[in-house]
């Protein structure tokens, strides 16, 4: 009996103790029973880092993570109808920062300017002014967290430049002359003619954003804040002059050497075909840089340079529309007398968050994209190729260690970051098109006059009317004041 | 006279009605609304599920879809979105590009034209036909009139077929192939031949798969470069060619790959008309000494032509619908080459252009029932009339 009461005390001590220990352990997880739906594209890039860190946030917070993913080409119209139809099954959203405007507008996204401000881990002083200024705000205020650093890039295969007496291409030119130089030649050792260039032109993938990429140096010389995409002051469409001509010429010759199916590739085929050896020349975001030193996909560890986007000795005359030379005025930013407009294409993953979940929620949702971001975090994901995050941090672009740790060389690392560095600050940086419905400019009509020229549907002139035409109908439609004024207060951002 | 109304009271203003007789009454007026009752969740199912969604449907195609603060709004704007199909910027992605005609095509038109114009005056001289009827006829012949037009200006040189007759094309060449594939399986696996039951059932595969994953095993097996028959290809000196960067070798390989998904069904509703034809005519064609071909052409043949006109009927109604072999295929590329209506009108919906979209899915009905309609009255009823 004595001894059953003992046992019987010694269980209520015991009860009490871990009652007592727990106590501070659920106080210290202050989103205990609360999940979040975060929604973004089928990975695995941008997925996978949401997934892999979603565990070990719950137990840092007790909040759970459920990602959900669909389509690239469904996510916008996806995040847009379910705020718009009130059905909010999502709390936060990793997508497009140039979509924003559209989900801003109607006032779906949280304002987030006050908890940025508040908050010390996030580091925010650390993120690059383009990417916190530019990506991330709206109208002067903060409406989602960067978690991605996007600037196109040319990569090639070092090996091979060098096996060819090759330069890494300074103009497009350059680019086709590399190009053809390595096409039809063994890259990878496999005894099969490989290719010179691999581009992602498949429809409805990221073909849009390539095309602006070469066009881009063609079209912008003044700066930033002269635009690419339209007149800032009539808000005609860039689409019909001779630069755009030239840009669509060079584009659709970069097929000739490609791999047959080029046309129907997106960028996991360009990114495999690298990785594999098969590919003399890309054109892509940071990835590229990141995925060649994954020693399980990759063939070319240690094989690859990158350059800021190569530019172009000419340039569009706005007034006549002709193509000129490149000189003091023309071309004020020139390097070598070379124009250079690296494209901040797509603008990096970024975090948001629906204004109308639950409080609770949007909080742990805010702790959630915080967290990914955080330089504890991030400056590891950007390490890895899988994320599919590139690096967007002065701490990452400073560290040089954090990517010779993950298995680059230093001389690879100054040199693949050296190429953003050099995009990031230039001051002739293209910037997407951030306007109502940009979407529908680029993915729609862009996207499907490139898609039909490159099947040799249409001619180049054909292209340059239909897109022409296409844009001009989209801002009849939505107003020319409202599209005009957004452009050129998209524009004027500070960088 | 004491009726036997008066023996239990009149139910009049003069006396009370008797329980009894309301109760019948009610029962009565039960029994005649039951039936309505009854009917009334499948009506209002119908009315939910297809009345609405095809009236409101009407209305969003004749609507813009706006994002404004605070949420969204339709703009009506008439038949803007039509237009935009038929003169304004998506012509050439709707209708396609059309060449100029050549004298060949003026002439295949000519005649077309004289064919379609005999079929009016035909209607119109028979006594017997009404004024609905000459209308339908009128109407047919212009609407058909209109469609071979446009499918010889954009499939001869320098033009290019648009959504619209990409899908014919898909309908009239898949469903054409399904069903002389589908009808050569059905008859040989009908035979005694050895393995007639394994091969029914692996025939029948394809149609259990989901066509999405149909579309994806297709677009693995069609790369040359990569895919699992690549040293084949190579062999072959094929590995460098790209069906996916040629218009017509893209809308083959979709086509190859809806043959395959659907032959089954022409396969199995085939086998199952053939099993079932009477074995007595067979036997008498045999005993009067008929051959094989003479005995499949004027026995056979007859017997199973009703089932494949319904079968043609249901396969052409579906095949307008494609989209998941070329959405994962190509993703309606290269350019607009593979896209079909459906393709066409989920790719606009997705972008938001909710009223071109509807435009795009009503002009399918449109087609989807100018077909089926034509197709019943001068086809299947004839065929099933015949029998």
């Amino acid at each position: 009996m004595r001894r059953q009461l003992r046992l019987s005390l010694a269980l209520l001590v015991a009860t009490v103790l871990v009652s007592a220990v727990s106590v501070p352990a659920a106080s210290s997880r202050p989103f205990a029973g609360v999940t979040v739906n975060v929604l973004t594209f089928t990975g695995p890039q941008i997925a996978e880092p949401l997934q892999r860190r979603g565990p070990a946030f719950t137990r840092l917070t007790g909040a759970r993570i459920n990602v959900v993913t669909v389509p690239f080409s469904d996510l916008y119209q996806k995040i847009l109808t379910d705020l718009a139809t009130g059905t909010n099954s999502y709390h936060a959203f990793v997508f497009a920062p140039q979509w924003m405007v559209d989900y801003v507008t109607p006032g779906y996204l949280e304002d987030i300017t006050m908890r940025v401000s508040a908050d010390r881990n996030i580091q925010w002083a650390d993120i690059a002014p383009f990417f916190r200024n530019f990506s991330a705000s709206f109208g002067g205020r903060v409406y989602t967290i960067p978690l991605d650093g996007d600037f196109q890039m040319v990569y090639y295969r070092s090996d091979q430049l060098r096996r060819f007496g090759l330069q890494p291409p300074q103009t497009w030119e350059d680019y086709l002359r590399v190009a053809q130089a390595l096409h039809r030649k063994d890259l990878n050792g496999d005894g099969r003619a490989d290719f010179g260039s691999c581009i992602a032109k498949k429809r409805g993938a990221q073909s849009y954003w390539m095309i602006w990429s070469v066009a881009g140096a063609l079209l912008q010389s003044q700066g930033t804040n002269q635009g690419a995409f339209f007149d800032v002051d009539s808000f005609a469409p860039l689409t019909n002059n001779a630069a755009f001509a030239e840009a669509l010429r060079i584009y659709t010759e970069t097929t000739r050497y490609g791999p047959p199916d080029e046309l129907n590739w997106d960028v996991g085929d360009s990114r495999a075909g690298f990785m594999t050896g098969r590919c003399g020349l890309s054109l892509d975001w940071g990835d590229i840089g990141t995925l060649a030193i994954d020693p399980k996909t990759s063939k070319v560890k240690n094989k690859v340079g990158a350059v800021i986007l190569p530019g172009s000795r000419r340039v569009l005359d706005r007034r006549t529309g002709q193509l000129v030379a490149c000189n003091s005025t023309t071309c004020p930013h020139a390097t070598g007398g070379v124009n250079h407009a690296p494209f901040a294409a797509f603008g990096g993953w970024s975090g948001g968050i629906n204004k109308a979940a639950p409080a609770r929620v949007k909080d742990a949702a805010y702790a959630f994209m915080s967290y990914m971001s955080q330089p504890a975090q991030a400056n590891v994901d950007v390490t890895i190729g899988i994320t599919g995050f590139n690096p967007y941090r002065r701490s990452q672009f400073q560290n040089t260690n954090l990517w010779v740790k993950a298995g680059m060389s230093a001389a690879a690392a100054r040199n693949y970051l050296g190429a953003i560095e050099a995009s990031l600050g230039s001051p002739n940086m293209v910037l997407d098109l951030r306007i109502p419905q940009n979407q529908r400019y680029q993915q729609v009509v862009l996207d499907t006059a490139i898609a039909k020229l490159l099947a040799k549907q249409i001619t180049i002139e054909q292209a340059m009317k239909e897109i022409t035409d296409g844009w001009e109908a989209i801002t009849n439609e939505l107003g020319r004041d409202q599209q005009s004024q957004a452009y050129r207060s998209a524009l004027g951002v500070k960088r | 006279m004491l009726t036997d109304r008066k023996l239990r009271g009149t139910g009049s203003p003069n006396g009370p009605v008797p329980l009894s007789f309301l109760g019948q009454g009610l029962a009565a007026w039960v029994d005649r609304q039951a039936r309505f009752l009854f009917l009334l969740p499948a009506v209002l199912l119908l009315i939910l599920l297809s009345i609405f969604p095809l009236i409101f449907s009407v209305y969003l195609s004749l609507v813009r879809f706006q994002l404004v603060p605070g949420g969204f709004r339709f703009r009506f704007v008439g038949l803007a979105n039509y237009r935009k199909l038929i003169t304004g910027i998506e012509r050439e992605h709707f209708l396609g590009l059309l060449a100029s005609p050549a004298p060949l095509i003026w002439a295949l038109a000519g005649v077309i034209a004289a064919v379609l114009l005999l079929f009016v005056i035909r209607g119109m001289v028979r006594g017997r036909s009404t004024l609905p009827a000459m209308a339908g006829r009128a109407v047919f012949a212009l609407i058909a009139g209109t469609l071979v037009w446009l499918i010889l200006r954009t499939l001869t040189s320098g033009g290019r077929p648009g959504s619209l007759v990409t899908t014919m094309v898909y309908v009239f060449i898949g469903i054409t192939v399904q069903y002389w594939l589908g009808l050569t399986l059905a008859y040989l696996t009908s035979q005694h031949l050895p393995g007639r039951r394994f091969f029914r059932v692996v025939f029948l595969l394809p149609m259990m798969i989901t066509p999405v994953g149909i579309a994806y095993m297709f677009r693995i097996l069609a790369n040359l470069g990569i895919g699992p028959f690549t040293p084949l290809w190579e062999a072959l000196g094929l590995a460098e060619v790209s069906w996916a960067s040629d218009p017509w070798g893209a809308r083959i390989v979709v086509m190859i790959g809806d043959v395959w998904q659907w032959t089954p069904f022409m396969f199995v509703v085939l086998l199952a008309a053939l099993e079932s034809q009477p074995l007595e005519l067979l036997e008498a064609a045999m005993v009067d000494g008929a051959s094989r071909w003479q005995t499949f052409w004027r026995v056979t043949w007859p017997q199973i032509l009703p089932v494949t006109s319904t079968l043609v009927l249901i396969r052409m109604i579906e095949g307008f619908k494609i989209i998941d072999l070329p959405n994962v295929l190509t993703n309606g590329g290269p350019g607009t080459a593979t896209e079909s209506l459906t393709l066409h009108a989920f790719i606009a919906w997705r972008t938001l252009d909710i009223g071109g979209s509807a435009a795009v899915a009503y002009a399918l009905l449109f087609l989807v029932t100018f077909m089926a309609l034509s197709y019943i009255n001068l086809v299947h009823r004839r065929l099933a009339g015949a029998m």
